[in-house]
């Protein structure tokens, strides 16, 4: 018998595979065929600072200050009480889930301006979340804002999140730092309970009809998970914390490949948009029949097993690796010669 | 243990409505529509009547419909009520006739509103309420908000008594409007007055197949007028019965109200008769005359239908010599008003009895729609009562230079009452949150302190930068000043936007020793200079101390964006010292959390931050005791070259000065000139557009979607602009169909712009290099203003292009004709008025416009100006409003006075043809006008006409003189909101469409009541939320447009300029062509969405491609050709319904609220936009023998 479980911020997860904040974690019902399909816990869906800050200006304009027009119209929207702010729907889904579902649900943050929504946290918390993830969607694109300060920027709201919940926090980061490493460590001083490699942003499109910056959604692709590969790799090295995978795993081969490198958990949400829950339990179907073939016989037993530490040539994973990839690169028949 | 309860005088009103009500229904008409939309609210809440069981609330198509349907549910046996005013009221009259009749008990709650006569008016005066007086109802009146909440229980209770409908008034605005701290009426105290065994009486009443009866037969001569007189001794018990509901009331509550309440000297020589809100304001005269020893008194009448004259007279002392009876209406031509009249009668008929003397009676008529009734004026009436021969009928508050009928009163008169309150004055702009924060600031004062509070707002009638003035008094005991603060008197005023400084009067409220807040971004230390001369006179001649906050600086920092509301509160509980510091701002933080509570924890968050920096940006400014010398106050600048009329009326009533107007100034029947909206120069655009000569393409969208007419696109000779101001911008025209040496134009209004920001997000082009150059990009105002106004004129300057040599079919030759229309007061972004400026643009040389109440009424022609203007010719559109509900009858009125008096001057034409000239009276008789240029031609023949006629000798010759012009063939439009179109006047509009005469019916479609406020309409859509829809609308919207294709015989078009402009330019064209009835249905987006309306266009669009606004055209001269007479102008939606819908606040919060009502009803819309669209494809598709294709 295999023994596929694992820990994840100290919560007893029966395996590594947990589906990601994506919209599938809007329904409960599609969270209880996810729980069905063998997913381990889920994060839910973020709540965005800027849906929240949007939605506040709305309610300001609109209902609350509605009646700031003229003698005859006091407003225009009916405010009779039964509005629910996105919190409050938020609040909802979670106890909804909570209560139809056994496996761990982990609730997701996402914002990047020290103004106090991280507070919304200890509501999370009061509503049953297992563990928050605090994901910080930042482009730094401040020339005045030196790497140092975005680090601060990742640390203080880690700070202030913790000064107001007790349960686990999962730091989602962006693969853009000039030393990853260095960030890690100071957010495990400041007391987070992993990192989740990494934050997939989405990136503005230009249409060229109409000459505006549109944003697009694309799902993930399976070459992504290297960069995820190779940062767990590192980091397993260098902290016992959680580290969690995500991002371009599709198949049983990058879940493999991320427990492999150290991953405690792998996060799954492309796959499942495409293909819907049954991928999960093929995927954790495959990764067994992979220890079986290979008698593995637990996950605890090969994660990290190829950690950068465990590596016979730990450059594998660094910068010498890059000349080896380029020098062997052959390019397709005809293109060139 | 008393609760008090700081409302307004409709929730006061409502509250007992509700309660004792098991069907509620409603039409919305300002000033009630509130207490329909408490009741909605409470329903919407699952708030139970008394019963425990929460009462039906359902909205009509009019207050016609809602006088029926609560006949039928009172006639049924249910409890029920409504809410009305002014014309609403009067379409309640014919039932109210039926339900007396039967003796129908129920309350109808009205906030008594002027009627329209020589214009309309939305404020309160008792014209709509006596008009009333013969329907059998009882009028039962409340002089303030605590009244309004007895009155309406007493009035419940007396009516199941007695069976007597009551009609309880309160006054509009003064009343309805007015925030105040009153004594809450417990439910224990609601179910003690509501006798369940008279309920049951009512109920064993009700219609029944149980237990059948007839009602509302048909009676002869032999037996109706009897029945009329049976029901006799119900009107002579009902005084009774009220005044025992007011004792029982008494017992319950301790305030005791009586059918008469005497206040005053018992020994008064001199009497006040007069109900409403004004008898507040004659007591506390009262009050300070008699402690001066003067033998004065006043008596509030209450029940004034049925009058019981011996109860009346019992109530006035014996003493009384001199009476004057006040009544706040007018009936031209009586001899009286009816109160006075219905005083002298009780008197003589006691005097001819020998039961009293005789006294002098005189009657005053006072206060007509809002007109302020002052101390002073009480004073004024006891002062002519004295006099030897006193004038037998007056008016007071105004100066009647015309029939000397006014008294003069003191100004300066002031009341110990009023000495004895805080007064408090805040100038504001209707979208910077002054009144809210004020109305927070009653409650909290109200509910921290035994003091009493009251706020009364007064607003502009702009829609658009609207100034609002919020009149606050504090103090101990009961505040009867159903009054303005009065000069002088406010201890603290604070002016919360720095461009009013300029403008208007601020200190004149101010108290000596008083505050002066001001909210300015100018530092500290400049402050002082920065003001005008006269502002800086009259603080230091009033020893005003001024404080000053940059409050938007505190607001961005605070992350509130501009919202200063709750900073300015602050500021005015730190310095007034009303409450101690500490409690009036944790009192505040409370008020905010239970505001913003559970709708947003960070918005809480950010005003208490908010809270607490804002002192320590608060600071008085030191300033020097004496005004510099040399400085010469500044007086508002008084235009030059403006006509008489605008300088003599028009600007002092747009300065504020219109109170001290004397009659003489005034037209004799409610007729103006046009075109004064360009006097007004209102500045409130902080951003205008600037044009970019080098990149523009000359396309004209953006003089299409302006709201306001403020950019405009002109083509004049390039000669014409020597001379011109050095920056004024224009290039050679761009398209070769100009005679050569043709420059364009495009030129800001920069104090007309309100910086909506639509024509930015309309212009097409862009800078090759940089995006976001646009053709027209928004700058701020103050480096620009002074240059662009320069500009401006120079523009409107410019000879006007031959209108023949533009091609009218094209937008950018059609943005090239001069609006008609231009400045009005709608909302920065308005979506109808784009629709109305165009056919203005088009054929406003030639329209006579029949205009429905509502938005388009009132930013189209609220005094003191009007938008619609005339050409260089001094033609324009001649406009009109009647009423809301007969806007299409009275648009066909219009057509059939143009069609006889054309065919009566054809008639003389031909008679007289010999003397004109047979050539000349053919043409002028067979002339082809559908074009303008046959128009135009017409034009031409008249004058040749008239010079003929003007030396003929024919006996007939001047009749034709006079008649001439019609010769012209008017074009006919009927406008109006989808209220009035879909809702209270879709019988006349029907029949309008089912009859064959030339109009042009357009409707500007908001899908909602948008100047009342948002209500619900035949044409809001499906899932929208709206008052009295607020789980989401469960219907579909009404496809009118469809419908009136149905008749085949009239041209319909559905038209969102947002989405196809061109498109919108061609059916205006093919509709005013047409000759025969056309409806043009135009998408409007309307703040009421919820969304900002720089996305006007944006949201247009969005309706259009999602398929919830389907562009079509149905032309029936097509079907006379042959071809399929409808034509689907629009592709098969490429978005879903859910993209428009999720992208405004109205669609949107329903996720909130009710998200599984939500989910339903956007499966719903999708599918009933797909079986629209597919419904207009089959016609579209319909096999015609004839080729298909547009009209040429």
């Amino acid at each position: 018998m295999i023994d596929l479980s694992t820990t994840y911020l100290g919560l007893k997860l029966k395996n590594p595979l947990v589906p990601s904040s994506s919209p599938l974690s809007k329904h409960v019902d599609t969270l209880v065929q996810l729980e069905d399909a063998g997913a381990a816990a889920v994060v839910l869906h973020s709540l965005y600072e800027e849906e929240l800050i949007a939605e506040d200006a709305m309610t300001d304009r609109f209902l609350l200050h509605a009646d700031l027009h003229d003698g005859e119209a006091t407003g225009f929207l009916p405010d009779h009480g039964q509005y629910q702010s996105a919190l409050d729907h938020y609040l909802e889904h979670l106890q909804k889930a909570k209560a139809r579902l056994s496996i761990p649900v982990i609730a997701s943050l996402n914002g990047v301006t020290p103004c106090g929504w991280v507070d919304l946290g200890k509501e999370l918390q009061d509503a049953g979340a297992d563990a928050l993830e605090l994901n910080v969607y930042h482009v730094a694109a401040d020339p005045l804002e030196s790497g140092d300060l975005v680090e601060g920027r990742y640390v203080a709201l880690l700070h202030e999140l913790k000064s107001v919940v007790s349960i686990p926090i999962v730091m989602k980061l962006s693969p853009f730092f000039s030393s990853l490493p260095h960030l890690v460590k100071r957010l495990e001083a400041g007391g987070a309970g992993g990192v989740s490699l990494f934050n997939r942003f989405f990136q503005p499109d230009i249409d060229l009809d109409s000459l505006e910056m549109v944003d697009q959604l694309h799902l993930s692709s399976r070459e992504e998970a290297l960069l995820r590969i190779r940062w767990t790799a590192i980091l397993r090295s260098q902290t016992t914390m959680t580290l969690a995978a995500t991002g371009g795993v599709h198949g049983y081969e990058e879940a493999m490949k991320l427990l492999l490198a150290g991953a405690d958990v792998v996060h799954l949400a492309s796959c499942l948009l495409e293909h819907g829950p049954g991928r999960l339990s093929q995927i954790l179907q495959d990764m067994k029949t992979w220890m079986i073939e290979r008698e593995y016989s637990s996950v605890a037993q090969l994660k990290g097993s190829m950690s950068q530490k465990n590596l016979r040539d730990p450059s594998a994973v660094a910068r010498l690796s890059y000349i080896r990839v380029l020098d062997s690169f052959t390019p397709r028949a005809g293109v060139w010669r | 243990m008393r609760t008090y309860l700081n409302l307004d005088g409709n929730e006061a009103a409502a509250r007992m409505a509700y309660l004792g009500s098991e069907v509620i229904a409603i039409y919305p008409i300002t000033p009630s529509s509130n207490m329909g939309e408490w009741a909605d609210e409470w329903a919407a809440q699952g708030k139970p009547n008394l019963w425990g069981v929460v009462p039906k609330i359902i909205e009509m198509q009019s207050e016609g419909g809602a006088a029926g349907a609560l006949h039928g549910a009172l006639t049924s046996g249910a409890l029920g009520t409504s809410f009305t005013a002014s014309q609403g009221l009067l379409l309640f009259i014919p039932n109210l006739y039926k339900m007396a009749g039967e003796l129908t008990p129920f309350v109808l709650h009205v906030a008594a509103r002027a009627l329209a006569t020589h214009a309309l008016s939305i404020f309160g005066d008792h014209s709509d309420v006596m008009a009333c007086r013969a329907t059998g109802c009882a009028l039962l009146a409340s002089n303030s908000v605590q009244e309004a909440q007895d009155m309406a229980l007493i009035a419940q209770a007396a009516t199941l008594a007695g069976r007597i409908p009551v009609i309880h008034f309160f006054d509009g605005f003064r009343t309805s409007h007015e925030v105040a701290k009153i004594v809450a009426v417990e439910p224990e105290t609601v179910r003690a007055m509501i006798d369940d065994t008279l309920v049951a009486a009512h109920r064993s009443r009700a219609l029944s197949p149980e237990h059948p009866v007839i009602r509302g037969t048909a009676q002869n001569p032999d037996v109706f007028f009897q029945s009329r007189e049976r029901a006799n001794p119900y009107y002579d018990a009902f005084p009774g019965l009220v005044q025992a509901a007011m004792d029982r009331f008494g017992e319950l509550t301790g305030r005791q109200y009586r059918l008469f309440d005497y206040v005053g000297a018992p020994d008064a020589e001199r009497v006040i008769v007069l109900m409403g809100s004004a008898a507040e304001t004659a007591e506390e005269t009262v009050e300070h005359l008699t402690t001066r020893g003067e033998k004065v008194g006043v008596l509030k009448l209450r029940l004034f239908r049925p009058l019981a004259p011996a109860a009346l007279l019992a109530a006035i002392p014996a003493t009384a010599k001199s009476i004057a009876v006040l009544d706040r209406c007018k009936e031209p031509g009586s001899d009286g008003e009816p109160l006075y009249k219905d005083i002298v009668t009780a008197f003589a008929e006691a005097a001819a009895d020998g039961i009293r003397p005789m006294p002098r009676v005189i009657g005053g008529r006072y206060g007509l729609a809002s007109k302020e009734f002052t101390p002073g004026m009480v004073a004024a009436v006891f002062d002519e009562l004295k006099a030897a021969k006193p004038k037998r009928q007056f008016t007071v508050g105004i100066v009647d230079d015309v029939t000397h009928l006014s008294l003069a009163w003191d100004a300066d008169f002031r009341t110990d009452a009023s000495r004895r309150l805080q007064h408090a004055v805040f100038w504001g702009l209707g979208a910077d949150g002054t009144v809210s924060a004020n109305k927070n600031s009653i409650k909290i004062v109200g509910e921290a302190t035994s003091l009493q509070a009251q706020g009364y707002f007064v607003y502009d009638s702009k829609k658009s930068g609207a100034v609002t003035v919020s009149h606050l008094r504090f103090g101990e005991g009961a505040i009867r000043a159903s009054y303005l603060v009065e000069e002088g008197m406010a201890g603290f005023v604070a002016c919360h936007q720095t461009v009013f400084v300029e403008r208007y009067d601020l200190l004149a409220h101010a108290a000596p020793g008083g505050v002066f807040l001001l909210n300015t971004p100018v530092p500290q230390d400049e402050v002082w200079a920065s003001l005008p001369a006269t502002m800086r006179a009259g603080i230091l001649s009033r020893g005003l101390k001024l404080w000053v906050i940059d409050a938007y600086a505190v607001a961005q920092a605070a992350g509130m964006g501009r919202r200063i509301n709750t900073i300015m509160q602050t500021c005015f509980f730190a310095i007034s010292g009303i409450l101690p510091r500490d409690e009036a701002l944790a009192a505040i933080k409370k008020a905010v959390d239970k505001t913003y509570g559970k709708k947003s924890k960070r918005l809480a968050d950010l005003n208490h931050k908010a809270i607490d920096v804002t002192l320590a940006s608060l600071h008085e400014v030191p300033f020097p005791g004496l005004l510099e010398e040399g400085a010469a106050p500044i007086a508002l600048p008084t235009p030059v070259d403006v006509p008489a009329f605008v300088r003599d009326f028009t600007l002092p009533i747009y300065r504020g000065e219109g109170n001290s107007l004397p009659v003489s100034a005034m037209p004799v029947d409610g007729t103006f000139a046009s075109g004064t909206a360009q006097y007004e120069k209102r500045n409130i655009a902080l951003e205008i557009p600037v044009w970019e000569a080098d990149l523009c393409t000359q396309c004209g969208k953006c003089v299409f979607v302006c709201p306001h007419s403020a950019i405009r696109a002109r083509a004049f000779p390039a000669e014409a602009a020597a001379g011109a101001p050095i920056t004024f911008k224009h290039v050679p025209a761009r398209s070769k169909d100009f005679p050569a040496g043709t420059h364009i134009s495009y030129q800001v209004a920069p104090e007309d712009c309100t910086g909506c920001g639509d024509c930015i997000e309309a212009c097409p082009i862009h800078d090759k290099s940089n995006v976001s150059r646009l053709a027209v990009n928004m700058a701020p105002v103050a480096p620009l203003r002074d240059a662009e106004r320069d500009n401006f004129n120079f523009f409107l300057q410019l000879p006007e292009f031959d209108r023949s040599l533009l091609k009218h079919g094209t937008i950018p030759g059609a943005m090239l004709l001069d609006p008609l229309f231009e400045f009005s007061g709608a909302c920065a972004g308005c979506g109808e008025t784009p629709y109305i400026r165009l056919a203005t643009q088009l054929f406003g040389d030639r329209m006579l416009v029949a205009n429905a109440t509502g938005c388009s009424s009132i930013y189209g022609a609220n005094l003191p100006t009007t938008p619609y203007t005339v050409n260089g010719a001094g033609r324009g559109p001649a406009w009109s409003n009647s009423l809301f509900e007969d806007n299409a009858e009275f648009g066909l009125g219009m057509r059939l006075a143009s069609d006889q008096l054309m065919a009566y001057a054809q008639s003389l034409v031909k008679e007289m043809a010999s003397g004109i000239g047979g050539d000349l009276a053919q043409a002028l008789i067979t002339a082809d006008q559908r074009q303008e240029t046959g128009i135009r031609a017409q034009r031409e023949r008249v004058a040749v006409l008239l010079q003929s006629l003007a030396t003929s000798k024919h006996p007939r010759a001047a009749e034709l003189i006079s008649l001439a012009e019609w010769l012209i063939r008017r074009s006919v439009w009927i406008i109006g909101g989808d209220g009035w179109a879909y809702d209270i006047g879709y019988g006349g509009l029907d029949h309008i469409l089912a009859l064959s005469y030339d109009v042009n019916i357009l409707v500007l479609d908001t899908e909602v009541y948008s100047n009342t406020g948002g209500q619900t309409s035949k044409a809001t859509p499906l899932g929208a939320v709206a008052k009295f829809s607020a789980g989401g609308k469960a219907t579909a919207k009404k496809d009118l447009a469809r419908i009136a294709s149905d008749y085949g015989h009239v041209y319909v078009a559905t038209v969102a300029y947002g989405a196809k402009d061109v498109h919108t330019l061609r059916a205006f064209h093919e509709a005013e062509a047409y000759d025969g009835p056309s409806l043009i249905v135009a998408y409007s987006p309307c703040i009421a969405h919820g969304v900002d309306m720089l996305y006007n266009q944006r949201q247009q669009d969005l309706a259009v491609k999602s398929g919830h606004w389907p562009l079509f055209r149905f032309d029936p001269r097509l079907e006379e050709a042959g071809a399929n007479p409808f034509k689907l102008d629009s592709a098969p939606p490429s978005q879903p319904i859910k993209a428009f819908m999720d992208s405004e606040t109205r669609f949107a919060m329903l996720a909130r609220s009710h998200p599984e009502a939500a989910e339903r009803l956007l499966a719903e819309a999708q599918k009933d936009a797909d079986r629209r669209f597919k419904g207009y494809q089959e016609l579209a598709q319909r096999a015609t023998d004839a080729p298909k294709g547009d009209l040429k």
